[in-house]
């Protein structure tokens, strides 16, 4: 099922035709209206007009968060701010939001991209679409919320939190299709267990969910545990929310609605393109934004081109699940460590539950690292010989997939906090 | 149908498209928007073969058409009708329209001449009541019509307009606009190049706005006639007095 055939199963000819396009008129566009970018380029002695083709574009500077800091709040704004009808800003995952703005017609295209997105995962307008992700700055609320409408389902602005109430209103409004982030999905599927609510009683199809990475078994365990197929999608506010990549049924890497934007993946070190599948971090053009166009944006989401071409008949090339943020990246004891590798160590052992925290340390001159790892109850009741034997399994898997020594410590189910949003995962106390 | 990369030209020292990137897929109304001395014209010069191109690509059904001469262009499918009409107004209609034929009798198609003609007559009545007239008798509609007709005699894959509304009174061009969806409506492909943005929006399908020789947007008609930048530019809409 496609939303938009035409486009989605593109002519790759056509497709670059249209990317140069449109390439183009975006830069004569930032070029005239947004004097950060013209000065920028004026700077590095860069004439737009002899960008010539997308691979053109590498001759172009990146765009950082901090660039969009530094112009809070409207300095990218490529139009007037009486032509823009909307503003978000970034959840501030890490640290001060940037802002960003949508006209008219950034709002329709974005509809159109995320009824794209919605389509892929399964749903139709026949569906009853309820929506737990936070209604507000962040764009994921608003930004599924239209592209829902605009593909006729039925749509429950829930917003994220009261996971009692959400899961009460699944029941009797009959709920089809869920869409929030995985770890509150996670925390909605446990709820409903303690409840002691028969997923029977629920008519949940599909799950679509993103704002944060997640892992193959994370999807799993949710697909089990609310009975649905569950797929993965991909945005981020500053290049416009969600709808910028997506998951299709056949639920192996999300296609980049390649139409709208450019991907490439640079090393993060060297900023030059990784070798063809070789993993590097994702960076975005805008191809059709009116309000806020940004050329070239570091996502720092690290994620792969997958070259085989998908099954499912779309044309747009498809990127590796994200697996992680080149700046969540934690650097302990000198070693890069990113959050998702324990995530994925942990699900592989038998007992412990997708919950989990990293708590970093400075003691002396000398990072420590602690995982609290929440644990079935069954095994308090067991024998200490049992925990020891748990702890050191755990311990000694992270710190093979870590190259660090890590402590580990057992905590029971449920004492670590839960997110409604995006998850906590690590807890950095060191004072560097 | 017509793909165009990097086109850049211009006169002399003067640079008028420093660089355009557009399309036309078969069977649509592209329209092509922009102020005086866009470069509009020149796009269509270059085109056509008049002004040669300095760079860039221009595939017309995937051949690169860039170096042919302008009568090789039209006989590959590709047919222009210019600014300001430029019929022989000495000439009676139909001698104007066998003009248009010339291209057929040397792709040894003369014998479809006739056929052709009745064609253009069925499109345009007018012409068939006026055909032993001067064309230089014709009212402005007339001879925009007539120019239309005689590109059409070459049974063109591509017709490339330049203003054809231009110096016509509005319920004219509401009758020449009814023409161009009609040829398209006989499978002819458009490229319309207009100044008067709103007419040409209102039967394209997309369009392209081009400023100082580049395209700084682009999009379905509906996407346009939104747009901001463009209704202020080029819809002649005063947004602060409309507050």
């Amino acid at each position: 099922m496609y939303w938009e055939q035409e486009r989605e199963c593109m002519d790759r000819d056509e497709l670059e035709q249209l990317q140069l396009e449109r390439l183009e008129s975006t830069l004569s566009r930032v070029q005239m209206n947004v004097p950060f970018y013209r000065k920028k380029f004026d700077e590095l002695g860069i004439d737009t007009d002899t960008v010539r083709s997308v691979d053109d574009l590498r001759r172009l500077p990146f765009t950082t968060k901090d660039d969009l800091r530094n112009n809070y709040p409207y300095g990218l704004f490529a139009v007037p701010l009486r032509e823009v009808v909307r503003i978000h800003a970034s959840s501030g995952t890490t640290g001060m939001s940037t802002v960003v703005g949508y006209t008219q017609n950034d709002i329709r295209k974005w509809s159109n991209l995320v009824a794209r997105v919605l389509t892929a995962g399964g749903v139709t307008r026949d569906d009853v679409v309820q929506i737990a992700f936070g209604y507000g700055l962040f764009t994921g609320g608003f930004g599924i919320h239209y592209g829902a409408e605009r593909l006729g389902a039925s749509v429950i602005p829930m917003s994220s939190g009261n996971t009692a109430r959400q899961i009460k209103i699944m029941q009797d409004f009959r709920t089809t299709a869920l869409i929030c982030t995985p770890s509150y999905a996670m925390l909605i599927a446990e709820t409903i267990f303690d409840m002691g609510i028969s997923i029977s009683s629920l008519s949940l199809k599909y799950g679509l969910f993103g704002a944060e990475p997640w892992s193959e078994k994370m999807r799993k365990e949710i697909e089990d545990k609310l009975r649905i197929r569950a797929t993965d999608n991909y945005g981020l506010s500053e290049v416009m929310g969600p709808g910028v990549a997506f998951e299709c049924l056949e639920q192996n890497g999300l296609h980049v609605n390649e139409d709208h934007f450019l991907a490439e993946i640079v090393h993060p070190d060297t900023l030059e393109p990784v070798p063809s599948g070789e993993e590097g971090e994702l960076v975005i053009t805008t191809l059709a934004k009116e309000a806020f166009p940004v050329i070239r944006f570091r996502t720092r989401d690290r994620t792969s081109f997958i070259t085989e071409p998908c099954p499912c008949g779309r044309s747009f090339r498809k990127i590796a699940r994200v697996r992680g943020r080149t700046d969540d990246m934690l650097i302990i004891k000198g070693v890069n460590v990113f959050p998702s590798q324990v995530e994925a160590v942990l699900f592989d052992i038998e007992g412990t539950e997708p919950h989990y925290q990293i708590i970093i340390d400075r003691k002396g001159a000398l990072d420590h690292v602690a995982v609290l790892v929440e644990v079935s109850e069954q095994i308090f009741f067991d024998e200490m010989k049992k925990q020891h034997a748990l702890v050191d399994l755990i311990r000694n898997r992270l710190s093979s997939e870590l190259g660090i020594a890590v402590e580990v410590n057992l905590v029971e189910k449920k004492t670590l906090e839960r997110a409604e949003g995006k998850a906590v995962r690590v807890i950095d106390r060191r004072k560097l | 149908m017509l793909k165009i990369r990097n086109l850049e030209a211009g006169y002399g020292s003067l640079t008028v498209l420093r660089r355009v990137t557009m399309h036309v897929s078969p069977g649509e109304i592209v329209t092509m928007i922009g102020a005086n001395g866009a470069g509009k014209t020149t796009l269509l010069s270059t085109l056509s073969g008049l002004v040669r191109a300095r760079a860039g690509e221009v595939l017309f059904s995937g051949r690169d058409i860039s170096g042919l001469p302008p009568e090789q262009r039209v006989a590959a499918g590709c047919s222009l009708v210019p600014e300001g009409r430029q019929v022989f107004q000495t000439m009676t209609v139909r001698e104007n329209l066998l003009l248009g034929a010339s291209v057929l009798r040397k792709r040894g198609e003369g014998s479809k001449t006739g056929e052709e003609l009745d064609n253009v007559y069925h499109l345009f009545p007018v012409l068939r009541e006026r055909q032993h007239q001067l064309a230089g008798t014709l009212s402005g509609g007339e001879q925009q019509m007539l120019a239309i007709g005689r590109a059409q005699m070459a049974r063109p894959k591509l017709i490339m307009m330049d203003e054809p509304s231009m110096g016509l009174a509005p319920l004219v061009v509401k009758q020449i606009f009814f023409i161009v969806r009609k040829l398209r409506d006989e499978g002819i492909t458009i490229l319309l190049v207009e100044q008067n943005a709103r007419a040409a929006l209102g039967i394209a399908d997309r369009g392209y706005v081009l400023e100082t020789g580049r395209i700084i947007v682009q999009g379905p008609s509906e996407e346009l006639l939104a747009n901001r930048d463009v209704q202020r530019a080029y819809l002649g809409r005063d947004l602060d007095a409309e507050r």
